[in-house]
């Protein structure tokens, strides 16, 4: 066998391996059927919006070209990112390293091995997000069969030159840093950069480059659309070849400048690394030292959750420490914010009071569907931090199932810990959206009601159905919400979500009709009826949630 | 202080342990021995809470495991062979937690977190993070964690991984000293000279059975073995010829 393909050969029999225990035939009918319902929609909505561009003479292709070299542009700095983190893993702290470096295997090998590690682990999402988009684009613009080939020669390289200048640049950094310290210092630029970037795009409001009294005239516009974001990013490249393929005329130029620029990019990788790596593996074995004023923590604390048990705010306090002392974890909070703000951002530039009216009944309703929205970025919070709770013990259950901890209070802790923050956060961005929306009082207090036992709700089911499908193996949190498991609470909470929501439409909708009429809302049996209906299916999904997890807890053998 | 009854761990059709009958009472430090896979550790999980047995009944002071967890825990202290510990809290913060886990804190717990990580000379890392800890080091913590409730009996595997002689050392004088103030300790190891220089008593486990248990003069008796060392009786007891044909392969 040949070296490369032997160091390889562990990682893709292991995958493999894993695929085949995990994989049930249920299972992969869910994935599977998530899988292509998102890329039939991504499909659809592209398919339409070309069909649109394809329509306007003269700047449709223009229009269309640009769509794409956004995308692509977007896609290429989410790779550059993922590859920086995905590279300090695979370079510097993997488990087969001491293996590999102690053995007499090629450097250019271990590179090779490596880089494509860090290329599959970064990119398999933007890979498969790339291809609904450019079916899209290959259907609408009678592309053929051929066009697939083609899509594939040209996105191959933007993939290839995010890893190896990710990689390089982790490289350079963990020369600079001890690699446990790049990780705290990456995961913080990361998270800032992609926050930053997000929270940008939208405080510019691109939804106003849609309306043409924007533009003095349509030279502008015409203008604009053709001047390329940067002639020498890769991603204009691509969009240049795709384009030139699909629209015409077709030239070899972006597509040789594309495979040339990733070979180099690859080599000059390649000489970095047999530069820098041996040192900066080296440093990387160093422990990054770190001492901690504990005392603070438990002075703080300690009198807070003083009328909790002694192992109860022992283990709150724990939680909390580990938490705050992990950078992967806290930092994941600034994206949170971002979010936040960029939530109530949008339900500010809502276009519901440009007429001279407030129109209540589109008040009214925002209102109450944004209880669904909000309700889904609690679920998707959830998932982020509640969810792993339980996942994340697993390689210290021997401690907490020797000991005498009651698991309900183990539970009952890791409930709290997720279930507070939360519906601190679900009221903020509740009432910031009532008041600015000027929603009713009716509203206000609906809603507030509502979304109090929905994150109750919420927060069990992340708990139980964390608890139901552990990942005990997985060391980074992030990844635990990615899971199968992580998919069906999410697939659970929206059915939760659609449910309550369907139900309150009946007393949402009595109202409304009252208020039109001008009369008094009607308090009858259906709308209490609905409030007891919403309020005991929340109550029974916390219940049952917990009671689920309990049990399963209870059967865990380490 | 530990009795096991009819103890029986199924793994599928895999019996990992088979109906062992086994008592050790205070003031013991009994030996577990067996080859890799007879069921040394999955009985020690199961005497720890850990695993769930599929048959049986373990008794822990009077306490039954099963029936009453709660109070047969507290009277348990248990060292994994791996030592897992939070990575994000300091070896003080660690202790603290698990005293916290047995309903204990305060200032006696205070004074017990400095007298063992004074013990085991882990106090000028007493407030660095776990992660920066190295395994021995991680072991010390781990077995501290197993006295700073004060237990009435330690069950523990494998004690002697990662330490250095010197722990190694200590640990024996530990074990030792509270064995002699009415504790008891059963311990599973594979260096036969600590179990032949520390236990009262041994068993040796071989594929979920117990094939012999005693002094080490009873164990010879067993065998007719006359004056063989321990290592002598474990292999004649589990497969020696095993061994001497693995010595031969090397030899080739």
């Amino acid at each position: 066998m040949h070296p490369l393909a032997l160091i390889i050969a562990p990682k893709w029999r292991t995958a493999l391996a894993r695929f085949r225990q995990g994989q049930t035939r249920g299972k992969a009918l869910i994935i599977g059927s998530v899988g292509l319902v998102f890329w039939l929609a991504v499909f659809g909505v592209l398919y339409r919006v070309l069909g649109y561009f394809r329509g306007v003479e003269e700047i449709g292709p223009l229009l269309a070209s640009k769509l794409l070299s956004l995308v692509l542009l977007s896609f290429l700095s989410i790779l550059l990112l993922s590859n920086v983190i995905t590279a300090l893993s695979s370079f510097f702290l993997a488990k087969d390293l001491d293996l590999m470096v102690s053995s007499p295997v090629d450097w250019l090998h271990v590179y090779l091995a490596k880089l494509g590690e860090t290329l599959v682990h970064s990119s398999w999402m933007v890979a498969l997000m790339a291809v609904p988009i450019f079916a899209a684009y290959g259907v609408r613009y009678d592309g053929g069969w051929f066009f697939g080939f083609v899509a594939i020669a040209v996105v191959l390289p933007i993939l290839i030159m995010p890893a190896v200048v990710g990689s390089a640049v982790t490289l350079i950094l963990v020369n600079a840093f001890p690699a446990r310290r790049t990780r705290d210092l990456l995961s913080v630029i990361a998270i800032v950069a992609a926050g930053g970037v997000v929270m940008l795009f939208r405080l510019i409001r691109p939804e106003r480059l849609a309306r043409p009294e924007g533009f003095q005239n349509l030279l502008d516009f015409i203008t604009v659309l053709r001047t390329p974001t940067s002639p020498f990013l890769p991603s204009e490249w691509t969009t240049d070849a795709v384009m030139g393929y699909l629209v015409g005329p077709f030239d070899w130029f972006p597509v040789i400048v594309l495979w040339s620029s990733a070979l180099a990019t690859g080599v000059l990788g390649a000489m970095l690394h047999y530069a820098l790596y041996p040192t900066g593996f080296t440093k990387a074995q160093e422990g990054a030292e770190r001492f901690v004023k504990g005392w603070i923590w438990q002075a703080l604390l300690g009198p807070v959750f003083s009328p909790l048990s002694v192992s109860k705010r022992e283990f709150v306090i724990k939680d909390l420490k580990l938490f705050f002392r992990d950078t992967t974890q806290w930092s994941q909070l600034i994206l949170l914010g971002v979010l936040v703000v960029i939530y109530l951002f949008n339900i500010r530039a809502l276009p519901l009071f440009t007429g001279e009216q407030v129109p209540f009944y589109l008040v009214t309703v925002v209102s109450f569907l944004n209880l669904g929205l909000a309700g889904f970025v609690l679920a998707a919070i959830a998932a982020r931090f509640v969810f792993p709770a339980i996942s994340l013990e697993g390689r210290q259950m021997w401690l907490l199932r020797s000991s005498p901890l009651d698991l309900r209070a183990l539970l009952w802790s890791k409930y709290w810990v997720g279930t507070v923050p939360l519906l601190v956060l679900a009221l903020l961005i509740t009432v910031f959206t009532n008041v600015i929306l000027k929603a009713s009082p009716f509203m206000m207090a609906v809603s507030v009601g509502t979304i109090v036992l929905l994150t109750v709700a919420i927060s069990a089911m992340a708990l139980g159905f964390g608890a139901l499908y552990p990942q005990f193996e997985t060391e980074n949190a992030a990844q635990i919400p990615t899971s199968f498991g992580g998919l069906v609470f999410m697939m659970t909470t929206i059915a939760l979500l659609a449910l309550v929501i369907v139900i309150e439409a009946v007393p949402v909708s009595t109202y409304l009709r009252a208020s039109f009429n001008g009369q008094p809302v009607p308090v009858d049996i259906w709308m209490i009826a609905a409030f007891v209906a919403v309020a005991v299916i929340c109550l029974s999904a916390t219940g049952l949630s917990l009671k689920v997890g309990l049990t399963k807890m209870e059967g865990f053998e380490f | 202080m530990i009795r096991l009854e009819r103890l029986t761990k199924t793994f599928g059709k895999f019996v990992a342990v088979n109906a062992i009958e086994l008592h050790v009472p205070r003031g013991e430090l009994f030996g577990f021995l067996g080859p890799n896979g007879a069921g040394k550790t999955t009985t020690l999980r199961m005497i720890a809470g850990i695993l769930r047995p599929t048959e049986g009944r373990i008794w822990l002071g009077g306490d039954d495991l099963i029936a009453d967890p709660m109070s047969a825990k507290r009277r348990l202290g248990f060292i994994p062979d791996r030592p897992f510990v939070y990575e994000k809290l300091t070896g003080a913060e660690f202790l603290r937690f698990v005293a916290g886990l047995f309903g204990q804190d305060g200032k006696v717990v205070e004074r017990r977190i400095d007298e063992l990580l004074d013990l085991f000379e882990l106090s000028v890392w007493k407030d660095e993070l776990v992660e920066a800890y190295s395994h021995g080091m991680r072991q010390k913590l781990i077995i501290s964690s197993a006295l700073i409730h004060k237990p009435e009996c330690i069950v523990v595997d494998e004690p002697m991984v990662g330490l250095d002689p010197r722990g190694a050392r200590l640990l024996k004088n530990i074990f030792r000293a509270f064995v002699e103030r009415g504790g008891t300790v059963l311990m599973s190891t594979h260096t036969l000279e600590v179990a032949q220089a520390m236990c009262d008593r041994i068993a040796i486990i071989q594929e979920g059975h117990i094939v012999a248990r005693g002094t080490i003069d009873e164990l010879r008796q067993q065998t007719a073995a006359g004056d063989a060392s321990l290592e002598e009786l474990f292999l004649k007891l589990t497969g020696g010829e095993a061994v001497r044909e693995l010595a031969a392969i090397l030899q080739d």
